[in-house]
C-alpha cells in the first residue's frame, strides 16, 4: 500500500469525526486534525482504533500524541505497516 | 402580583414504535395501528415474552436527520432516538440550530431509562472480559451514562441554560415535563427541552421477563399483546422510543410567534414511600390519589372539567387498581367520568420514554380535537366496568373539541406523576 492509497483510507476514517464539512475540501498532509479540521479530541482515540481495524496494526497509547497532523498520522502508519 | 408563568408547548418530536416521526406517529394513533412485533431473536433466547415494540429508524434517516459523527459512531439506540426527537422538536418549534445563539435562559431536561444496559452492549462488556478494554473508544462513557442521551443532543443544539437529567423509571418522561414546566412556571427558565428515551432489546428487556411482568401469551400474536384495562391483560408489553417537547412561556413563545399546540398548567410528582400497599413496583393508592388532586389543585381546576384521563394503565392486573384510584381521585358521578384512554395498547411500554410519547400523544388530541382509540379491548375488565361506564373507554376514533386531558405515569419505587394539559385559548 503506498503513500497515496492510506490517505485515502485515512481520509475516510477520520470523515465521520468532522462536524464541519466544509473543511474536508482543502484536507491537506499539514492540516491538523484538532486545530485545521475541529475534530474533537476525545475522537482521537476513536480515530485510532478505527485506524488499527482497518490496517490491522496496534499503535501504543505513546504515539496517540505524535499524530496530530494528516501527514504524522501517514508516517506512523507506514512505520507500522513495515512492522 | 402573580409571577408565575403560563406555559406552552411550541414544538414537539417522537420517536416511537408504530411511528418514527411527530406525523407519523399522529396517524398511526388515530388509525390505532400497532407497533408491536415478534422478535426471533427472543424466542431462541428463552424469553417467556417474545414481543416487542422497537421504533423503526432506518439507516437513511439517520444519515438525513443527524450530524454525521452521531449517526456513523453513536450506537445507543436510547441515545439515537433522543437526538431524533430532540431535533425534530427543535425544528417543529422553528427554532434555530445555531449553538450559542440562545441565551442562558434556553435549557433542556432529557431523562433516559437503562442507557446503560442498551445494545450494543454486549461488544463492550466482551471487550473488556477480554482484557481488551483499550477499544472501548471515546463513546462508552456519555452513550452509557444516564445524561447522555441529552448530552448528544446538546451536542447539537449548544444549549446554556440548565441541562438537566432525570430517571426515574416509568415516570422519566412526565417527570422531565413537569419539571422543564416548573423552570418555566417559575421565571428560572424561559425556553426548556423536555423529554425521556429508552433504547430497546434484550438487554432492557430480559429483567423485566426474568420478573415475569410481561405479556406471554400472545407471542404468536403480537399485536394483541398490549391490551389495557382488558379482562385478558397478563402483563406489559416492552418497547423503546423518545419524546421531546419544546416548552416556553407564553411571552416567549408570541415574541417569535410560534405555533402553540397546548398549554400546561399543572401537575404533581410524589412517591408513596413503598408503604400501605406500596412498594417497589406497586403504587401506594393513597398517594396516587393524592398525587392526581394535587395536580388539580396546582392547576386549579375541578374534576369535573377533564375531558380525558390518559392512564398508566400497562395491559397488567394493575389496571383496574389504576382506575379505582382515578375514581377515588376525582369523586365524580359515573355519568359525569372523563373518557380514559392510553397509547399503550399501541406501542406498548417504552418505560422511561412512556411519559413523554404519552404527553405528546395527549397534545395531540388536544390540538387536533380527537380522542386516539384504545385498541385489543373487546373485553373490558369486570372490575373495571364496575367503576366506570364502558362507554368512557373509546375503542374508536372519536372526533371531539377537548378541553383539559390529565396525564400520569406510575413507576417502580413507587413513584407517581401528574401533568394537566390545557387546549391553548389567549
Amino acid at each position: 500500500m503506498n503513500r497515496e492509497e492510506i490517505k485515502v483510507e485515512l481520509l475516510k476514517i477520520i470523515d465521520p469525526y468532522i462536524d464541519e464539512k466544509e473543511v474536508t475540501t482543502s484536507i491537506s498532509e499539514q492540516s491538523d486534525l484538532i486545530n485545521d479540521l475541529n475534530i474533537n479530541s476525545a475522537h482521537l482515540v476513536d480515530i485510532v482504533l478505527d485506524i488499527e481495524e482497518k490496517f490491522d496494526i496496534m499503535i501504543e497509547d505513546d504515539f496517540i500524541s505524535k499524530m496530530d497532523t494528516v501527514g504524522n498520522s501517514l508516517d506512523i502508519i507506514e512505520e507500522k505497516l513495515q512492522g | 402580583m402573580d409571577k408565575r408563568r403560563r406555559v406552552v408547548i411550541t414544538g414537539m418530536g417522537v420517536v416511537a414504535p408504530n411511528g418514527s416521526n411527530l406525523e407519523a406517529f399522529e396517524e398511526a394513533i388515530k388509525a390505532g395501528k400497532s407497533g408491536i412485533a415478534h422478535y426471533p431473536e427472543l424466542a431462541e433466547l428463552n424469553f417467556k415474552s417474545q414481543i416487542g415494540g422497537k421504533p423503526h429508524v432506518t439507516e437513511e434517516e439517520k444519515q438525513e436527520k443527524l450530524p454525521s459523527f452521531i449517526a456513523n459512531k453513536v450506537k445507543k439506540n436510547g441515545v439515537i432516538f433522543a437526538c431524533l426527537a430532540g431535533l425534530e422538536a427543535w425544528n417543529d418549534a422553528g427554532l434555530e440550530i445555531n449553538p450559542g445563539a440562545y441565551n442562558h435562559k434556553t435549557g433542556m431536561i432529557i431523562g433516559s431509562g437503562a442507557l446503560g444496559l442498551d445494545t450494543p452492549i454486549n461488544e463492550q462488556i466482551n471487550m473488556i472480559d477480554a482484557g481488551n478494554h483499550r477499544r472501548l473508544g471515546s463513546r462508552s462513557v456519555p452513550e452509557s451514562m444516564s445524561s447522555g442521551a441529552g448530552a448528544y443532543l446538546n451536542s447539537i443544539l449548544g444549549l446554556t441554560g440548565r441541562v438537566l437529567t432525570n430517571s426515574s423509571a416509568c415516570i422519566t418522561g412526565s417527570e422531565a415535563i413537569l419539571q422543564g414546566y416548573e423552570q418555566i412556571r417559575y421565571g428560572k427558565m424561559e425556553r426548556m427541552v423536555c423529554g425521556s428515551t429508552e433504547g430497546d432489546g434484550k438487554y432492557i428487556w430480559a429483567g423485566f421477563d426474568a420478573m415475569r411482568i410481561l405479556c406471554s401469551d400472545s407471542n404468536d400474536n403480537p399485536t394483541f399483546g398490549s391490551r389495557p384495562m382488558s379482562s385478558t391483560s397478563s402483563g406489559f408489553v416492552p418497547s423503546g422510543g423518545a419524546g421531546v417537547m419544546i416548552l416556553e412561556s407564553l411571552e416567549a413563545a408570541e415574541a417569535r410567534g410560534a405555533k402553540i399546540y397546548a398549554e400546561i398548567i399543572g401537575g404533581d410528582v410524589n412517591s408513596g414511600g413503598q408503604q400501605n400497599g406500596g412498594t417497589m413496583t406497586a403504587q401506594n393508592p393513597d398517594a396516587v390519589v393524592e398525587c392526581i388532586r394535587r395536580s388539580l389543585e396546582t392547576a386549579e381546576i375541578n374534576a369535573n372539567q377533564i375531558d380525558l384521563i390518559s392512564g398508566h394503565l400497562t395491559s397488567t392486573k394493575g389496571d383496574p387498581f389504576e382506575i379505582k384510584n382515578w375514581v377515588d381521585a376525582l369523586e365524580l358521578p359515573r355519568d359525569k367520568f372523563p373518557l380514559v384512554n392510553t397509547p399503550k395498547s399501541m406501542i406498548g411500554h417504552c418505560v422511561a420514554g412512556a411519559g413523554s410519547i404519552e404527553t405528546i400523544a395527549c397534545a395531540l388530541q388536544l390540538s387536533g380535537g380527537f380522542v386516539h382509540p384504545n385498541i385489543n379491548l373487546d373485553e373490558v375488565h369486570p372490575d373495571i366496568t364496575s367503576l366506570v361506564n364502558e362507554e368512557k373507554l373509546p375503542k374508536q376514533l372519536v372526533k371531539k373539541e377537548l378541553d383539559i386531558i390529565i396525564k400520569a405515569n406510575f413507576g417502580f419505587g413507587d413513584l407517581n406523576c401528574c401533568l394537566v394539559l390545557k387546549r391553548f385559548n389567549k
